[in-house]
């Protein structure tokens, strides 16, 4: 009785939308343009996340100490950096460890000339810090250190990065914010215009004996599909597309040279919000198309 | 049965529709409500199916407590009933067949039964043939056949119709009056809100003229007395 019931209901559902196909179209645009929209945001933004993440991730301090002190003492010092609070990760390379570093990185062509001269390097300690913003207080801290001779922070760069992110996530989420509005604004637009050739139809409903729920039940199923739809074209064109673009780059955004973030991991996101979102506001037109007829 | 007692309306905007309307009909009656046009009868009607709610007073309608009866309740008060109006009220984008399973639908009543009764009940306002058909295919007449097959498929025990032939021609007029003689016939309640001075004053029933949102008149096989 109550799946017969249920049944019924999709049944009423699928039967007006082909009915009323312009509205269904308009209705379904409406949200789709919205989540294509959004979608194309949550992509951005998601992708300037982990590139944010993967920067600070990179964020260290070089600690360079003084050259007279030998590697055992050298090894005291970056425990006791360790120490020091907002300190992560103090980790300490000897001298002739950071020669053969600075060798793989110059390459086979350089071999010869690494070769004829003494190592010039100290010893020295790369930490990280904790909270990567934190990085310039950490490395005001082990200034103070004894044996510590320079300590290099990167200052120039860490505080615009950090103001830059800080920028990009301001102007997404004010650009999400107004999208959000935008898209319930033409929805329940799009609804004001059903609601009128709607509200004979509910006016006989109640008539006949009709419960509230005989009658919201078909407008809810409506909406469901409304949303399914809504946010099944949005997510097919994003992920085909990000895929496409994903495989040509290599896995990699070329300017800044970071790694983007895969298609799996995006669409699992994408499914989850586009989706939840697309129910949410077809249902909700659905609720609001009938509420006010429901009173009489 | 249906009972009113000092029954008084006062709409939101100040406008005061009914003052103080006592009245009783039996189960089995055929009662005519008349009156001028903004008297009150079209409240008065309303307040039957509950689609307005009394100012004061009590109204009992087939067992239900007017007054008392919860929003939530009002479907169950509209299922012992059938409406029927001047603009017929159809679904214009259903047939005829499913315009009057809609009452049943509605009920949860299984499909087999409502194939079987929405059948015999347009057969039984003449409308078998043209089951298939949409309101716009039809005339005036036969949509309002329509439209008192859709009253009657719940068996109802009373039927209540605000100016039923009051866009209709003459002759369909009264083809639509003999159904709602042949529905009184079988024990079924009839409540009219008209205008037809012809129909009530040859179709002799009892009579309820609405005045100033009072009765001015309730007579047995009574006239229209109006001269409009």
């Amino acid at each position: 009785m109550m799946i017969k019931m249920l049944l019924r209901h999709m049944r009423e559902g699928v039967k007006n939308l082909i009915r009323n196909g312009w509205m269904t179209f308009a209705s379904v645009s409406a949200v789709a343009i919205t989540l294509l929209i959004l979608g194309v945001s949550l992509v951005i933004a998601l992708n300037a996340q982990r590139m944010s993440g993967y920067v600070a991730g990179q964020l260290e301090v070089s600690v360079l100490l003084e050259q007279k002190i030998p590697d055992t003492q050298g090894q005291q010092i970056a425990n006791q950096i360790k120490l020091l609070p907002g300190v992560k990760s103090a980790q300490f390379v000897t001298k002739a460890q950071g020669f053969q570093d600075l060798e793989k990185q110059l390459g086979p062509q350089y071999a010869d000339i690494m070769k004829g001269i003494q190592n010039p390097l100290p010893d020295k300690v790369i930490v990280k810090a904790v909270d990567p913003q934190q990085t310039l207080e950490v490395a005001q801290e082990i200034r103070s250190v004894p044996g510590v001779a320079t300590v290099k922070d990167g200052q120039s760069f860490i505080p615009r990065f950090f103001q830059f992110m800080n920028l990009l996530r301001n102007i997404g989420i004010v650009f999400i914010g107004a999208l959000v509005v935008t898209a319930l604004f033409l929805i329940s637009n799009t609804i004001k215009i059903t609601i009128f050739s709607r509200r004979r139809e509910i006016e006989i409903m109640k008539l006949v004996g009709a419960t509230n729920w005989f009658i919201r039940w078909p407008f809810l199923t409506e909406g469901m599909i409304i949303g399914t739809i809504g946010a099944a074209i949005p997510l097919a064109v994003i992920l085909y597309a990000y895929h496409a673009a994903f495989v040509r780059m290599g896995g990699f955004f070329v300017v800044l040279t970071f790694p983007l973030i895969t298609t799996t991991e995006l669409a699992f996101r994408l499914i989850v919000v586009l989706l939840g979102l697309g129910l949410f506001l077809g249902v909700w037109g659905g609720v609001m198309s009938v509420r006010k007829f429901l009173r009489v | 049965m249906i009972e009113m007692q000092d029954v008084w309306k006062t709409y939101s905007n100040g406008v005061s529709a009914l003052n103080g309307i006592s009245v009783k009909i039996d189960k089995g009656e055929f009662v005519y409500v008349v009156g001028p046009s903004g008297a009150g009868k079209s409240t008065f009607i309303k307040l039957m199916y509950r689609e307005e709610r009394p100012t004061q007073g009590h109204i009992f309608v087939n067992g239900f407590n007017i007054e008392r009866l919860k929003e939530r309740k009002v479907p169950y008060l509209r299922r012992t009933m059938g409406v029927v109006f001047q603009d017929f009220k159809l679904l214009q984008s259903l047939t005829a067949a499913e315009n009057v399973a809609y009452a049943l639908e509605v009920i949860g009543s299984p499909e087999r039964i409502i194939r079987r009764r929405v059948k015999d009940v347009l057969e039984w306002v003449g409308l078998g043939e043209k089951s298939d058909l949409l309101p716009t295919q039809l005339s005036g007449g036969e949509q309002q056949r329509i439209a008192v097959a859709r009253a009657l498929v719940n068996n109802p025990t009373v039927i209540i119709a605000d100016e039923p032939t009051g866009n209709l021609d003459p002759d369909t007029s009264w083809g639509i009056m003999k159904l709602f003689q042949r529905i009184n016939d079988r024990g079924t309640t009839i409540v009219m809100a008209t205008h037809n001075k012809e129909i009530v004053n040859t179709m002799r029933k009892r009579v309820i003229a609405v005045e100033s949102g009072q009765i001015a008149r309730d007579e047995r096989k009574g006239m229209y007395g109006y001269d409009d």
